[in-house]
């Protein structure tokens, strides 16, 4: 299993490294959020894989998933579209002024 | 504590003078009088205390556990400063009055002033150096703001700038002076520096301690060769440029001479530097005054020209020279801030300030006249008149070197410099008052309002009587600050108008016969001087060094930002790597640790690889917008299934619902944006990218490997043992979020509100036609709301809201609380939206969501200030048990107040988002126009 979450989050990460290397707006925030992905699952991991034990008080349970790195992560979930809807809000502003939804707001051609 | 609120009631009564400067222009000038003669009704009961030889330190406690206090001083040289100060600047007050036009704003101009009192009544009044360090740069920042008063200007915000840069740039070196000198006396307290004279002299850093103090008091005292910015400094008002240059601003740096004139002085450095600095300034700035052609400029340059003598007087470390420096800032402080008044005067009345246009003057105004020649014979050191009698005993002074070699020069020196100084009085007063008639000026002079002349009727006043009857003026004040310097008895001096013919008085007569002919002499010898061209001119020298400055930081600028975002992130991802790498290599050891690993179950590797299909899927479908962004949606369900699988239902919930509404927010933006990406990279550059994403991924899955496969040491133990008995709840997660990292939680909801307006900011008031078919052109369905859906999902939304206070209320027991209820609600409110119109839902939606998201940061706020009321700290949470009727025992925890306040805040800055993105689209802003103008 550990294998597979390494792999998922590398999977991510590379997908979300390429596509915040384009140069139209769009795709960035693509990758942004796919760079929000791989982090928040590598934050949630740092607690170690735990399977059918969540962090909620009950009797008779002595183990429990960490629940730190949930907490970090819940927040880092809606922080993450409050950037994400920021980020995607100023390339429409700037596909507005600019005429053209380059990077770097020019055409290159 | 009267001296903290000395130091702090002008900085109250800039706000105070500032706000009620909207009832009407003068307000603002009896405002901050009141404030003035506040401060010094503040400072009145310590008087006592100093004139019996006492030094009254006050101490209030800061930030004990970093050993800070608020520590203040009140010994005779900070009576004295205090007094010029307050007693100068109510005289100001008073001239700018009647000095500013309609035009300028008194409010402003008063705030600034007042926040300069304070700060230069902090450095007078400290005990700490590094409190006074705090206030010395205050006084550049608000000097600054009062030479820029007029920004219109150019030469305004030129001078400012230069000011703030030397002035500010020598603070940075005082406060290392200030940190080193702390470190050799073992305390920052001026109590034990002003004792340790020996130990500072004989410690190994004596000398760069020395050199730094004293390049932040020769910068602030504008002596050569930092003195460039004070000329530049007239573009300031004249009642700014009377009170900075006569009182206080400049006399801060000669202040701190005086301040540490008992711990620095008495050494063979000290003597070099401090003298020969200030002989130089002395001497150079008398020369080119005589040259000046600028009313200010002249006034600015004798300025100068004075406090290199007061430093000149410093550096010849005898207690008698440091006597008579004192004596010479009293005598320099009142007929300076005369003159520069009187400056003001002619320029408001004749409407220029140019020597070459001003002629004969006294006809015109023959009070104002007679007032500036008191002040300006004064200035010259004319018998009588106060100047005379401190330049008296510097000439006295500089007898006394005479027996070194070389000692001979100094009196010389001194000697010539009256000559000059005598020659720019002169000029000052022959020139503009009488020498003919005025041609072609501006205005027809005339005297100014009576009460623009009563203060320098008042220090003219002063300079007289100082001048005729010093014992019983100036002795008993001059005394005591002699004391406050010295740290101990004051020599005996005479301050009699008569001391016989000693060299002292012949000095005197030879400077003033000198002036006079030097005077006549002025044309040919100011032939010679253009000829030579001004070699002291430092202001394009400071210049270049400015301009190189800027240029090599563009250049560096361009070197590391390309202006291409692609290129700033490709150097970022390599950097990081190099860095991951390099770290790895430095600390080698075993990829795989010693952890057990869990069993690969079927349905996890199926949703694996769909995820990862969907990811990959993404990233070559890019530019086909509308597919990678369905993609992407599956991606983002995926991930809360993997949260699923891994005992996080909290997080499960939060991005299911988060997801959904980023997808419906990039659907809207993408209606706006192109369809499609063009296909613009080159072959090679995607390869390159490629290949960075393929590195970046193995080496993220490689250390997540490395992570998971080693055992570790977790807090969390605390949070789950805590969680019941101290927080009342069973949802740990939530529990944290609310309870004990509520703190962090207040902030980040800050944050989202934050982005919400900032998005609100971006979108206000903008209009966009929407494109009626896509880019194949294929017509968009005219259908915008279709029946079914309309209908389906105004039942769904009571049922939606239930739900979502239902997850809000069992929150800190069992997965959900306030970031996923919020976002639920905020779903099925813009299901509304999208179903039935923008236009539908608002009229029905009346809420301006602003007053949603303010209203959940307050009442989070508030749930944490609450608990000050039961003296426990911010955040501080409790619970009880409720037993509601039929329902049963209900729990009901203070942090769930705190949990509404979250909800309010998603809601609201969800919904904010979302409606004002709707709202972009032309057709529905035109409709909602239509609708209210009916």
């Amino acid at each position: 299993m550990e294998a597979l979450v390494s792999i998922l989050i590398g999977t991510l990460t590379g997908c979300g490294v390429y596509l915040i290397l384009r140069n139209r707006t769009f795709p960035v925030v693509l990758g942004l959020t796919f760079l929000s992905y791989a982090v928040n699952l590598f934050l949630l991991v740092m607690g170690r894989l735990t399977i059918g034990k969540p962090p909620i008080i009950m009797e008779h349970m002595t183990e429990y998933a960490d629940p730190l790195p949930q907490a970090l992560v819940l927040t880092a979930i809606v922080i993450s579209f409050a950037m994400t809807a920021f980020v995607i809000v100023l390339s429409l502003k700037a596909y507005l002024e600019m005429g053209n939804d380059h990077v770097d707001g020019k055409h290159k051609s | 504590m009267n001296l903290l609120f000395v130091a702090l009631i002008p900085f109250a009564g800039a706000i105070f003078v500032a706000s009620i400067s909207r009832l009407g222009r003068l307000y603002s000038a009896w405002g901050a009088g009141t404030v003035t003669l506040l401060a010094l009704a503040f400072l009145y009961p310590t008087i006592a205390d100093v004139f019996a030889e006492q030094t009254v330190i006050q101490r209030l406690r800061w930030i004990p556990t970093l050993g800070l206090d608020l520590t203040f001083r009140l010994d005779g040289l900070g009576l004295l400063f205090s007094l010029l100060i307050l007693g100068i600047g109510i005289l100001i007050i008073l001239y700018a009055r009647y000095y500013l036009s309609e035009r300028d704003d008194m409010g402003r101009f008063y705030a600034y002033l007042m926040m300069f009192m304070g700060s230069m009544l902090g450095i007078v009044l400290s005990e700490n150096v590094i409190q006074l360090l705090i206030f010395w740069e205050l006084t550049s920042l608000s000097s600054f703001l009062l030479i820029s008063y007029w920004q219109q200007r150019h030469e305004s915000r030129s001078g400012a700038r230069m000011a703030l840069a030397v002035t500010g740039g020598g603070g940075l070196a005082l406060l290392g002076g200030f940190l080193l000198l702390g470190e050799i006396c073992g305390s920052y307290d001026l109590s034990v520096i002003l004792a340790s004279g020996d130990i500072i002299s004989n410690h190994p850093w004596h000398l760069p301690m020395l050199l730094l103090v004293l390049l932040g008091a020769f910068t602030k005292s504008a002596q050569f060769p930092f003195h460039f910015w004070l000329p530049n400094a007239m573009a300031a008002p004249t009642p700014v440029s009377a009170y900075l240059h006569s009182a206080t601003m400049v006399k801060a740096g000669v202040f701190l001479l005086a301040r540490l004139f008992p711990a620095l002085s008495g050494t063979p450095e000290w003597f070099w530097l401090v003298s020969m600095t200030g002989l130089a300034t002395l001497l150079i700035a008398a020369y080119i005054a005589m040259f000046e052609h600028d009313l200010k400029g002249l006034l600015a340059y004798s300025t100068i020209s004075h406090l290199g003598l007061i430093t000149l007087l410093f550096g010849m470390d005898t207690p008698l020279a440091a006597v008579a420096a004192v004596f010479h800032i009293i005598n320099h402080a009142i007929f300076k801030a005369s003159l520069f008044m009187a400056a003001g005067i002619i320029d408001h009345e004749a409407g220029t300030r140019d020597m070459r246009r001003l002629r004969g003057l006294w006809q015109f105004m023959p009070h104002t006249a007679s007032l500036a020649m008191v002040a300006a014979a004064s200035m010259a050191g004319v018998p009588l008149f106060n100047g005379f009698l401190s330049k008296e005993m510097f000439f006295a002074e500089t007898l006394y070197h005479t027996n070194q070699p070389w000692g001979w020069l100094m009196p010389i020196a001194a000697t010539l410099a009256g000559v000059f100084a005598v020659a720019y009085s002169l000029r000052f007063i022959h020139t503009v008052f009488f020498n003919g008639k005025p041609v072609d000026l501006p205005k027809t002079p005339h005297e100014p309002p009576r009460w623009m002349k009563v203060p320098v009727e008042l220090l003219v006043a002063l300079c007289l009587l100082v001048g005729m009857l010093p014992t019983l003026t100036v002795e008993p004040i001059l005394n005591i600050a002699a004391m406050g310097v010295l740290q101990g008895p004051v020599p005996d001096h005479d301050l009699a108008i008569w001391h016989g013919f000693n060299p002292a008085l012949w000095m005197s007569i030879i400077a003033l016969t000198g002036g006079i002919i030097v005077y006549l002499g002025r044309r040919p010898l100011s032939v010679l001087h253009d000829q030579i061209g001004n070699l002291f001119e430092f202001k394009s020298l400071y210049n270049n060094l400015i301009d190189f400055l800027f240029r090599t930081a563009s250049q560096l600028t361009r070197l590391l930002n390309a202006n291409s975002l692609q290129r700033m992130v490709l150097v970022f991802m390599l950097f990081t790597m190099v860095l991951g790498v390099t770290s790895f290599i430095d600390s080698p050891s075993a990829l795989t640790g010693d952890r057990g690993l869990l069993p690969i179950d079927a349905v996890s590797l199926l949703i694996t690889i769909i995820l990862m299909m969907a990811a990959l899927g993404t990233v070559i479908m890019h530019r086909q917008r509308l597919v990678s962004l369905i993609l992407l949606g599956a991606v983002g369900l995926g991930v809360s299934l993997v949260f699923v699988k891994f005992s996080a239902p909290d997080l499960a919930l939060t991005q299911l619902s988060v997801e959904v509404v980023t997808i419906v927010l990039m659907l809207l933006a993408l209606y706006f944006l192109p369809q499609q990406s063009p296909k613009e990279s080159s072959h090679s550059a995607r390869s390159r990218d490629a290949l960075i994403a393929v590195a970046a991924g193995t080496g993220v899955s490689l250390l997540v490997w490395a992570v998971l496969t080693r055992p570790y040491e977790t807090i969390a133990d605390y949070f789950l043992s805590n969680s019941v008995p101290g927080g009342g709840g069973t949802n740990v997660v939530n529990v944290i979020l609310v309870d004990f990292r509520g703190y962090d939680t207040l902030g980040e909801i800050t944050v989202l509100a934050l982005a919400g307006l900032g998005i609100y900011a971006m979108l206000h008031r903008l209009k966009l036609p929407g494109s009626a078919a896509d880019q194949q052109g294929r017509p968009w369905d005219s259908d915008l709301h279709p029946l079914i859906m309309a209908s389906f999902v105004r039942l769904l939304l009571p049922l939606a809201l239930l739900v979502s206070v239902y997850i809000l209320l069992r929150g800190h027991n069992l997965p959900g609380g306030g970031f996923i209820a919020g976002l639920i609600t905020a779903v099925a409110l813009i299901m509304q939206y999208l179903a039935n119109g923008v236009n539908w839902a608002q009229t029905r939606l009346t809420i301006n969501m602003h007053t949603v998201i303010s209203a959940g940061l307050l009442i989070a706020a508030l749930t944490g200030m609450a608990s000050w009321a039961f003296d426990h700290p911010f955040l501080t949470s409790t619970f009880g048990h409720l037993n509601w009727p039929v329902i049963g025992e209900f729990e009901l925890a203070s942090a769930m107040a705190f949990d509404l306040g979250v909800y309010l805040v998603v809601v609201g800055t969800t919904l904010l988002i979302l409606t004002y993105l709707g709202f972009v689209h032309k057709e529905s802003h035109t409709t909602r126009v239509r609708k209210r103008s009916r």
